[in-house]
């Protein structure tokens, strides 16, 4: 920990107190800081650093080192609303300081203009909230460019991609035998690959080092600050400041408000299960599109009966996870996908939704053989295989270097009964209503994940893979990505925030996480994130240095 | 520094060689770092006896394992010490499969002793009797729960005590290292000769 971090009494009104030191959390964290203000940060889980860190599947995939403790933090799951719901993991996020942006693949995709304009151009689809974004592509343009160089992305630009104003601070990490596949199966079908853009430093950055290509991105944490988590970049520049208390182990119970509807500071447990209130003039809460959500319902009020911001009714609501459509394949050599980051090219030709289709949709396709070692015995071999002796060990021999994945990744529809909501029953080892999970993919969202495992067959086909399959596309009952459950718009009676994510119902409450999309892009959220981020604090610091944030 | 730490310097040093300099110096301590941090966690960890299964349990439970990862022209669980693996996974992560255990060996020695009436135990059979009784009783929870344990600790990290020196991901090709440089594999290789 930074030898300049203050430490701020809980009686003392601090500027801000940021819920979350996530994607979007540690950038506003830093912001907010470097301009002068009073930060504390409240993150549920540990400050974990590079040491920290290792390589062991089990730790992580078993029993959950980085992410949300479902024995602590049970989720229920349901299909429709008049279902009832069984506990069961139903959502994941990164609970860290750095968040899901410690263990993510560190694919970096910015929209495309279409993102944010898809409802005018393409009409209404009925019985879903597909609509515009308050803000256009241009608006954000310029703090995609300011995550990219803050952060350090490696990348260049592609045939399809958006107009951009400074090109990528670094080159494209090496290609991969998954990315040469692609790329030439893609040349042959007439498609237009290009190099992946990734949130890992091709070349030292900022006093940071160069990807050493160890292969442990997605899940894992990085020893050697390569992947540009906010960990590794925004977060000790918040420090640096010396105006920035991180407070991790800290869970927040509720957003606190006085009776003029005003933002009073939070109520959380420390490590040690102790409620404390941190007083604040303004909060930011950036607790990832699934817990802002539950925090705000849980932080109902007389003034407040439905929830913290909530007179649209509309918290929770619209839940968006993206889509997956995959195929698989095994080469006749060696591909040793373990090595290296998961993505090194991308194909963005089925980026826009396309009316010949007859359903909306669209999204890119890349390839990858992101398993470890435990994950693949267990689940990744053909279907076929035998599930133990000789011929399953024969198997296992032949085909983990010799194999990868294609991904297409796919717009989920904005339906409003996909939701989150507190579970009547279920609570937490804090003694909070838990999470409850709604959701059942618009039959658009299934077709365009099937269009996209078809590309992948096709794909692999024209790049010559021996043996290739595809399962069927299932519905989704588990979510990654979180988006959608406080949508930003201009209408306080349909959306949660407005276009400077300042909550329409209260004026010291800014909300800037997935919960701000509209829309669900095409699964790569995380880039987008972090720009609505660095726009949301320029926003909020013009409104607190004009005395237009009205504290209590 | 002691003189293993030294070696292992070295090793490095000379693993990047043709790298930059200012790449090499800007990650050498970190990569040092982390590669000793594994190595230490590694080697606090080697199991000795066993904490939960009796000797007799463990020959039943590895006689089990070694049908799943069978012992060809590689080694298989038996080499890998996965038996290790499980009996630390029954004392620690996985405490609340221990009653499994114990009442799953009951029951695969009942299917053996019916199946193959003058035997007393699973691993007195032959290779082609204790695939005959385990097709028969491969729908058990207890064969489920072996089977992952038996894959789970072939492939985990060794420090769990099995994946002994590491024939688990050897019989993959899997590689462990901190540091690859490309070309990685046979395509990306060809695709920039073509280039």
């Amino acid at each position: 920990m930074s030898a300049q971090q203050p430490k701020f009494e809980t009686q003392t009104q601090v500027d801000f107190v940021v819920i979350g030191a996530g994607a979007a959390g540690g950038i506003i964290a830093k912001e907010l800081s470097t301009a002068g203000f009073q930060v504390v940060v409240l993150e549920q889980g540990p400050y974990l650093k590079e040491k920290d860190f290792d390589h062991d599947e089990i730790k992580h995939f078993w029993q959950a080192a980085l992410i949300n403790d479902w024995k602590k933090q049970p989720n229920s799951f349901r299909k429709t609303p008049k279902a009832k719901a069984t506990v069961q993991p139903a959502v994941m996020y990164g609970r860290m300081v750095g968040g899901g942006t410690a263990h993510f693949t560190a694919n970096y995709w910015r929209f495309h203009e279409i993102d944010f304009v898809e409802r005018s151009k393409l009409g209404t689809i009925s019985g879903t909230g597909f609509d515009d974004w308050p803000i256009t592509y241009a608006e954000l343009e310029p703090y995609y460019t300011k995550a990219e160089w803050e952060l350090g992305i490696s990348g260049q630009p592609g045939p399809f991609d958006p107009p951009r104003s400074k090109p990528y601070p670094l080159p494209p990490l090496p290609i991969k035998s998954a990315g040469a596949l692609l790329a030439n199966g893609a040349r042959k079908l007439g498609w237009h690959p290009q190099p992946a853009p990734m949130a890992i430093l091709s070349q030292p950055y900022r006093g940071r080092s160069a990807c050493s290509h160890c292969g442990f991105c997605e899940g894992y944490g990085c020893e050697i600050k390569a992947k540009s988590s906010t960990l590794a970049t925004v977060i000790p520049e918040a420090e640096k400041t010396g105006r920035c208390e991180i407070r991790s182990g800290s869970y927040v119970r509720k957003i606190e408000t006085d009776n003029a509807g005003r933002v009073t500071g939070v109520i959380y447990f420390d490590e040690k299960k102790t409620e404390i209130f941190q007083r604040a003039k303004a909060v930011v809460l950036c607790a990832n599109g699934a817990e802002t959500a539950r925090l705000l319902l849980i932080s109902k009020s007389n003034l407040f009966p439905n929830g913290l911001a909530n007179s649209s009714g509309v918290v929770g609501k619209y839940l968006m996870f993206n889509g997956g459509g995959f195929a698989t394949g095994v080469f006749e050599h060696e591909l040793n996908e373990f090595k290296s980051v998961a993505v090194t090219r991308i194909i963005h030709d089925f980026y826009d939704s396309d009316p010949k289709r007859g359903f909306y949709g669209g999204g890119g396709l890349d390839a990858r053989f992101d398993v470890y070692p435990i994950g693949y015995a267990l689940g990744a071999l053909p279907r076929e295989t035998p599930r133990w002796g000789a011929d399953y060990k024969k198997a296992l021999k032949q085909y983990y270097t010799r194999s990868m994945f294609t991904f297409g990744h796919t717009t989920s529809l904005p339906v409003e009964r996909n939701s989150i909501s507190l579970d009547p029953e279920a609570k937490d080892s804090w003694g909070l209503p838990a999470m409850r999970v709604t959701y059942k993919d618009h039959p658009d969202d299934l077709k365009i994940m099937k269009f996209f495992s078809d590309r992948g067959m096709e794909l692999l086909d024209a790049a010559g893979a021996t043996k290739r399959w595809a399962g069927p596309v299932e519905e989704s009952t588990f979510g990654v990505h979180l988006l959608g459950t406080c949508r930003m718009g201009n209408d306080p009676k349909r959306s949660v925030v407005n276009k400077y994510h300042r909550a329409h119902d209260l004026a010291n409450l800014f909300i800037c996480d997935g919960s701000s999309f509209v829309t669900s892009g095409r699964g790569q959220p995380t880039c987008t994130i972090q720009a609505l981020a660095y726009r949301a604090s320029d926003h909020i610091i013009r409104m607190a240095k004009n005395g237009e944030i009205k504290s209590a | 520094m002691d003189s293993e730490d030294t070696s292992r310097r070295l090793f490095l040093i000379k693993s990047l060689t043709g790298v930059s300099s200012a790449w090499l110096a800007l990650r050498l301590p970190e990569i040092v770092a982390a590669q000793e941090h594994a190595h230490r966690a590694m080697q606090s960890a080697a199991p000795v006896k066993f904490e939960f299964l009796s000797a007799e349990q463990a020959a039943e439970v590895e006689a089990v394992a070694a049908q799943i990862i069978p012992t060809d022209d590689s080694p298989g669980a038996r080499e890998a010490r996965v038996i290790y693996f499980i009996d630390r996974a029954l004392t620690t992560f996985d405490k609340d499969k221990q009653s499994q255990y114990v009442k799953g060996l009951k029951e695969l020695q009942s299917k053996q002793k019916k199946m193959f009436k003058n035997s007393a135990k699973f691993s007195d059979l032959n290779s082609e009797q204790q695939i005959k009784v385990l097709k028969a009783f491969e729908k058990n929870e207890f064969f489920e729960t072996v089977r992952m344990h038996t894959i789970v600790g072939f492939f985990a990290d060794p420090s769990y005590g099995g994946n002994y020196d590491k024939v688990g991901w050897k019989l993959i090709g899997f590689k462990d290292d901190f540091y690859f440089k490309p070309p990685f594999g046979y395509y990306d290789r060809e695709y920039k000769e073509a280039q």
